[in-house]
């Protein structure tokens, strides 16, 4: 990389790139936005019944991860649930 | 036996006609009987593509409506003797034909034709339901831009879901100044994403645009197009063909300006 690329904003090609590739994800998965509040709102529900978790901080997205077997990458529904109290230990 | 193959794409304007014009052509010059359908009821294209406007007296809808019989309503192409268009109707809509008939249609042809082209209308509609009834392997065309790129994947989709054979990507308007740039997706990218065979690349040539004018193909002239898409022709006749080079031959002051470039 020379010292011009510096200065020089990150290619359109490879930033239509990107965009595709994060609209296709969701696109292929066929979920939507009123479908991802619904699984929200149910997994606060389970959730909900075992611990105390932060509603507001909760996020829910379709993402891409490396497959264990190989396939490339593969859709995964990636949830990251903060808690607030384990009140409820079995 | 031959080969039903459905060019289709999901946007408009991506080139499908010219593709189907010209791979169909191509087959015709390596001595294969090829027949090519417009599908596209009201939005009739193929015809004037193929400089066959003229020609037209029953269209595909008049042969599934029984009025005249398939022999009737083919037009025989003004190069080529081995080569057919099945023109469609203007001024209909396409309810006027359902996937059933279509694929009615395309078994009758299948015992005269090495290869049935169908040109598919944009869309996922009824119009791309019928092109697609009776298809064994599929063309895609894309060109390298988000939009186009996004419905081709759709599209795909919904071909896979359809249970279409094979399916292969041609990717097309490449402009390799704006790709050297890093200003456009590469034809690797494109493929890279869509995840399916790249069976050809083509540049955006002013060629295409002068053949069309005319109503003549250009496949197999000399010029990076023409040859772009005989090479999708022979793969598509299974024969192993590298990839072109589109590289536009530089003149003496651009040379020595990328000389400067590097540096």
């Amino acid at each position: 990389m020379g010292l011009m690329d510096l200065f020089k904003k990150r290619n359109s090609g490879n930033v239509a790139k990107d965009r595709l590739k994060l609209v296709l994800v969701s696109d292929r998965a066929s979920c939507s936005p009123e479908m991802m509040e619904k699984i929200k709102n149910e997994i606060i529900d389970v959730i909900s019944k075992y611990m105390d978790i932060d509603t507001e901080g909760l996020d829910i997205q379709i993402t891409q991860t490396e497959s264990e077997s190989d396939n490339g990458m593969v859709p995964a529904l990636c949830a990251s649930i903060p808690i607030r109290d384990i009140r409820h230990t079995m | 036996m031959s080969e039903v193959i459905v060019i289709t794409s999901g946007k408009g304007g991506v080139g499908k006609t010219t593709t189907t014009a010209n791979v169909g052509t191509g087959l015709a010059q390596m001595g294969k009987k090829v027949v090519l359908i417009d599908t596209d009821i009201g939005l009739r294209n193929l015809d004037v593509v193929m400089g066959l406007e003229n020609r037209i007296v029953y269209t595909l809808v008049d042969v599934v409506e029984g009025n005249c019989r398939i022999k009737q309503a083919l037009i025989k192409d003004k190069k080529y003797p081995e080569l057919y268009l099945l023109p469609t109707a203007q001024t209909r809509d396409k309810s006027a034909v359902s996937p059933d008939q279509m694929q009615a249609l395309i078994d009758e042809l299948r015992k005269d034709f090495d290869y049935i082209l169908l040109d598919c209308p944009a869309g996922i509609e009824q119009g791309f339901k019928n092109a697609i009834a009776g298809a064994d392997r599929a063309l895609i065309v894309t060109t390298p831009e988000v939009s186009a790129i996004r419905d081709a994947d759709r599209i795909i989709g919904l071909l896979e879901a359809n249970e279409t054979k094979q399916l292969d990507l041609i990717v097309n308007r490449i402009r390799m100044d704006m790709v050297k740039k890093g200003d456009m997706m590469t034809v690797e990218d494109v493929r890279e994403i869509l995840a399916i065979n790249l069976i050809g690349a083509v540049p955006d040539d002013e060629h295409v645009v002068i053949s069309t004018n005319q109503g003549e193909p250009l496949v197999g002239a000399d010029c990076l197009a023409g040859q772009a898409y005989q090479n999708i022709c022979r793969r598509v006749l299974g024969e192993d063909v590298p990839f072109l080079n589109m590289e536009i031959k530089a003149g003496v002051f651009s040379k020595l300006k990328n000389l400067f470039k590097k540096s």
